[in-house]
């Protein structure tokens, strides 16, 4: 199926987030839509899957003018779209979820779960999605989530599949298997738009690219164009994706962690005998399959959960045991993960956000007093400072992109005095712009003095960033190894391979390697 | 290489546990919600007239005849419709008539009675209103008014009737009284949530029960009631206890206006220019971030609920010292729930709830009225009260009802927080 836009134009008020969009996709191709975060990818495919209408312009499929009055029809065209945020039951199964809206029923309208059980067997054989149809969805990693979606849109007969950004929440080996059912899918002569501003990816797994910017599309691309001119296509000027970084210059050490354990609340081993130190002016990356104990690591260097043993030591002081608010006040800055579920309050205004730690000090208030006038000129100053787009310091945070958000998180964690910065996925979702902004911060930060402690589950700016790579798994640190280690050996001891195991296929035996553990 | 299965299901995969704060602070400020609250209210009297018109027997037995003159049918509905919302404005507003009579040399006081009546009414309201709004601006549902209201009341009326004290110090030490025994009557439900998590709808409904039982018990008790009465009634409370009347005997407006604004100032300015009321906001709006921040939920929801609590007992107070002055078993109760609806109603902001009290205000006193002027029940009041809450937690029906569309950011406490 060949389905084709011509002139597709959408304005939202004055915005004109789609201009005259001319575009193909081809049977058996697998379409790369490239583009920073705002340049018109998202209501494109939403005005070809129906969500909403074009103000101009015409859809074809198979050369046949089509008009969508809702996802529905889009469906029925043979349309497929896996949204960013999945819209999946946790609480039914496999099966369950991909016959939901299609179900089919027998006699006195039962539910086939016979059939819908050898649909998802049936499938998970051809294209390599392997799930198991009685698993409950809500207990599935979110790879396998993911495989689920695609096998509702399969199940619809999709012949042309939207992937939104579909690698965003995945594991570098998540993203792998994923790449290889979109190319099975490619072979079985399906239609793939894939859409995402990561470049290797586009690299990896494209036979035709477009760049999109401002609502156009701006340019056309052979996927073995390089990464930088890919970049420059996107952002609009040159980018230089090499990290410009000085040596580390580590001095005191900051950070002492000793032998520290954390049973979660379902009594499971969290954190077992983790141990590590951060020095003053050196970025450690805490780096592995997201769920191996980074996020618990994070929340109880931060006191937000308690440890069940050992010492954390901050600038040779205990403070195990403290309430986050002493913890913050010693001079820690801490930038969650879930930027907008712990690290902003989205219907605050920005001023209210830039000082959710130290309102309660001056000069900030006096006494209980706030002092609102200090906080909007703080405020103003800081938006200057870190380049906030907004339209204002009243702007509620959640209105914001999320480049925008993290640099408001930034803003606020950067401007105290600060020993120890604890960063946790401080660049997910964010565009390239965005992304440079934030790690060129973080180094400086680094080489104003501060310890830094990045949490990120993207190899790519672990590798780019740390000074000392910590990697994680089942909640121990199996090895601590220079930053030039192999993609490959990473890979292995996120696996848990062990390291001792994935040292075995190398001749010797390097000497960065600090902690071994099984 | 799978790697997620060479582990169990891992956390981060899985259903986030975190307890994100519900927070039920339904929407406050925007224009559309004002249009549907406006739009409500028109709603609400709609079919209020409804049920004016179908309760009136004259109405009913008009009806029966309308095929022989459907005139008098259409005439008999109006005139029963239009005479008891003239009676429920007269009561609550003014009535012309007192008006041309005080313009003839009769009496200013009949003129500005009706008004009297819905201030004295309001009164209360704005403080038991103001109560759940604080309540709600901190996260939390206070379904607990009505027990605050009864110990405040309670309390109010012991100082104001066992204590000989000097004038004004006796009226000073019964609202406090009343003051301190809400803020007791709130900080528990606020203190078992943060020590316990304890839900605070459950753990204030069974304090309402408690108080009440509690104020049948204490009327039994020779300290509090009144000597020569075998029924369940305390003395009246002292005359230096009471709240003054403000313009002389004959109108029922006292003092307690002043307590109520005072509330009003206190409550405005703890909510937006204290570090208190940014604590409060930060924990209702996102406790996970707020604690991530380092702020600590359990104290914001304890000073929450005292603070709201404290309110309730002055609206308790107030009722009694102002126009009740003897406790009897069901002194306050009606507070609870009524303060309720005017936080609903006003959108848990200071002024909307203000605004609600004084419209709640007029239509109780303007229900007497209409009651004693014509055949319609004051209970056609409650009817409107209720519906102008149902309609205002049902944005989308009122919308579509006028045919109007919006953004859907509207008063989510009916679906959100618990």
């Amino acid at each position: 199926m060949r389905v084709e836009v011509r002139g597709l134009t959408k304005r939202f008020g004055p915005i004109v987030a789609n201009a005259g969009i001319d575009l193909a996709f081809e049977p058996g191709e697998v379409h790369c839509l490239l583009g920073e975060n705002g340049a018109g990818k998202s209501t494109l495919m939403n005005l070809l899957f129906g969500v909403i209408e074009p103000d101009a312009g015409e859809i074809l499929v198979d050369g046949r003018r089509v008009e969508f009055n809702g996802p529905g029809d889009a469906i029925a065209e043979g349309i497929g779209m896996v949204h960013q945020h999945f819209t999946l039951v946790p609480t039914l199964t496999v099966a369950e979820n991909v016959m939901l809206g299609f179900e089919r029923t027998g006699r006195f309208g039962w539910l086939d779960h016979r059939r819908a059980r050898a649909d998802v067997i049936d499938m998970s054989e051809r294209y390599g999605l392997s799930a198991s149809p009685d698993a409950l969805v809500g207990s599935l990693p979110v790879g396998l989530q993911q495989r689920v979606e695609i096998m509702k849109s399969l199940r619809r007969d999709a012949q042309l599949l939207i992937l939104d950004e579909p690698t965003a929440a995945l594991t570098p080996q998540e993203s792998e298997e994923l790449f290889r059912t979109v190319r099975s899918l490619r072979d079985s002569g399906r239609s793939i738009v894939f859409i995402s501003h990561k470049l290797r990816e586009v690299k990896a797994i494209a036979d035709r690219v477009t760049v999109m910017r401002h609502g156009q599309v701006v340019g056309r691309a052979r996927p073995d164009e390089t990464e930088n001119e890919l970049a420059s296509l996107m952002v609009g000027r040159s980018v230089n994706l090499v990290l410009a970084k000085a040596p580390a210059a580590p001095r005191a050490p900051v950070l002492e962690v000793t032998s520290l354990g954390l049973v979660d609340e379902d009594g499971r081993s969290a954190l077992t005998d983790v141990s590590f130190e951060v020095r003053a002016g050196e970025i450690v990356a805490v780096s592995g399959v997201q769920g191996n104990g980074q996020a618990e690591l994070a929340e109880a260097l931060v006191g937000l959960r308690r440890t069940t043993r050992g010492t954390v030591v901050l600038a040779g002081r205990e403070i195990g045991g403290l309430p986050t608010r002493e913890i913050l006040l010693r001079g820690v800055g801490y930038v969650p993960a879930d930027r907008i579920g712990s690290g902003l309050i989205a219907d605050l205004p920005l001023y209210e956000n830039l000082i959710l730690d130290t309102y309660h000090r001056p000069p900030f208030a006096r006494g209980r007093r706030l002092q609102l006038a200090v906080v909007k000129e703080y405020a103003a100053q800081l938006m200057n400072e870190f380049d906030i787009r907004a339209s204002s310091i009243a702007t509620p945070v959640g209105t914001l992109s999320g480049g925008n958000q993290q640099k408001v998180l930034l803003a606020r964690e950067l401007s105290r005095p600060l020993r120890l910065l604890i960063a946790a996925e401080p660049t997910r979702g964010l565009d390239v712009t965005a992304t440079e902004f934030v790690q060129r911060r973080i180094l400086q930060a680094r080489d104003g003095g501060a310890a830094i402690v990045l949490i990120s589950s993207d190899l790519d700016e672990t590798i780019a960033l740390a000074d000392r790579i910590a990697v994680m798994y089942r909640g121990q640190i199996v090895a601590v190894v220079p930053p030039h280690t192999s993609r490959r050996q990473l890979g292995l001891l996120m696996a848990g391979a062990g390291a001792a195991e994935s040292l075995t296929d190398r001749p010797s035996r390097p000497a960065e390697v600090l902690a071994v553990e099984g | 290489m799978r790697l997620v299965s060479s582990g169990e299901p891992d956390e981060e995969h899985r259903a986030d546990p975190r307890p994100r704060s519900g927070s039920p602070t339904p929407e406050t400020g925007d224009s559309g919600s004002i249009t549907v609250t406006l739009l409500s209210l028109v709603l609400a009297f709609g079919v209020g007239a409804v049920v004016i018109a179908v309760t009136d027997p004259s109405v009913r037995s008009a009806w029966g005849d309308v095929i022989d003159s459907p005139g008098g049918a259409l005439t008999s509905t109006w005139d029963s419709i239009a005479g008891a919302y003239g009676a429920l404005v007269r009561g609550a507003i003014v009535d012309p008539s007192t008006v041309s009579a005080a313009a003839r040399g009769g009496s200013i006081v009949a003129v500005l009675a009706p008004l009297s009546e819905t201030i004295v009414a309001a009164t209360p309201l704005i403080l038991a209103g103001l109560s759940v709004s604080f309540a709600f601006r901190a996260g939390l549902f206070n379904i607990g008014g009505q027990g605050q209201a009864m110990v405040g009341a309670a309390a109010a009326g012991f100082v104001g009737f066992h204590f000989g004290l000097p004038p004004v110090i006796h009226l000073l030490a019964a609202c406090a009284a009343g003051l301190l025994a809400g803020a007791a009557w709130g900080w528990v439900p606020g203190a078992l949530k943060a020590w316990t998590g304890a839900h605070e709808v459950i753990t204030t409904i069974m304090l309402n029960y408690i108080a009440g039982v509690m104020l049948v018990y204490l009327l039994s008790l020779s300290i509090f009631v009144r000597p020569g009465r075998t029924d369940a009634i305390s003395p009246r409370v002292d005359g230096d206890a009471r709240l003054p009347h403000l313009m002389g005997a004959d109108l029922r407006v006292h003092a307690g206006v002043f307590v109520a604004a005072a509330a009003i100032a206190l409550v405005w300015w703890l909510l937006a220019r204290t570090t208190i009321g940014f604590e409060l906001r930060c924990v209702s709006l996102n406790e996970w971030a707020a604690r991530t921040a380092g702020i600590s939920s359990g104290r914001a929801w304890v000073v929450g609920m005292t603070v709201a609590g404290a309110l309730g007992g002055l609206a308790g107070a107030v009722q009694l010292l102002g126009t009740d002055l003897a406790v009897v078993p069901r002194s306050g109760t009606n507070l609870g729930f009524l303060g309720i609806s005017v936080a609903l109603l006003g959108r848990a902001s200071v002024s909307g709830t203000v605004l609600a009290s004084l419209l709640y205000g007029a239509l109780q006193a303007g229900g007497i009225r209409m009651q004693a002027a014509t055949a319609t029940p004051v209970d056609v009041v409650v009817v409107i009260q209720a519906l102008v809450v149902l309609f205002v937690a049902t944005p989308q029906l009122v919308r579509s009802l006028f045919r109007r569309s919006g953004d859907g950011a509207e008063l989510r406490v009916a679906t959100r927080g618990w």
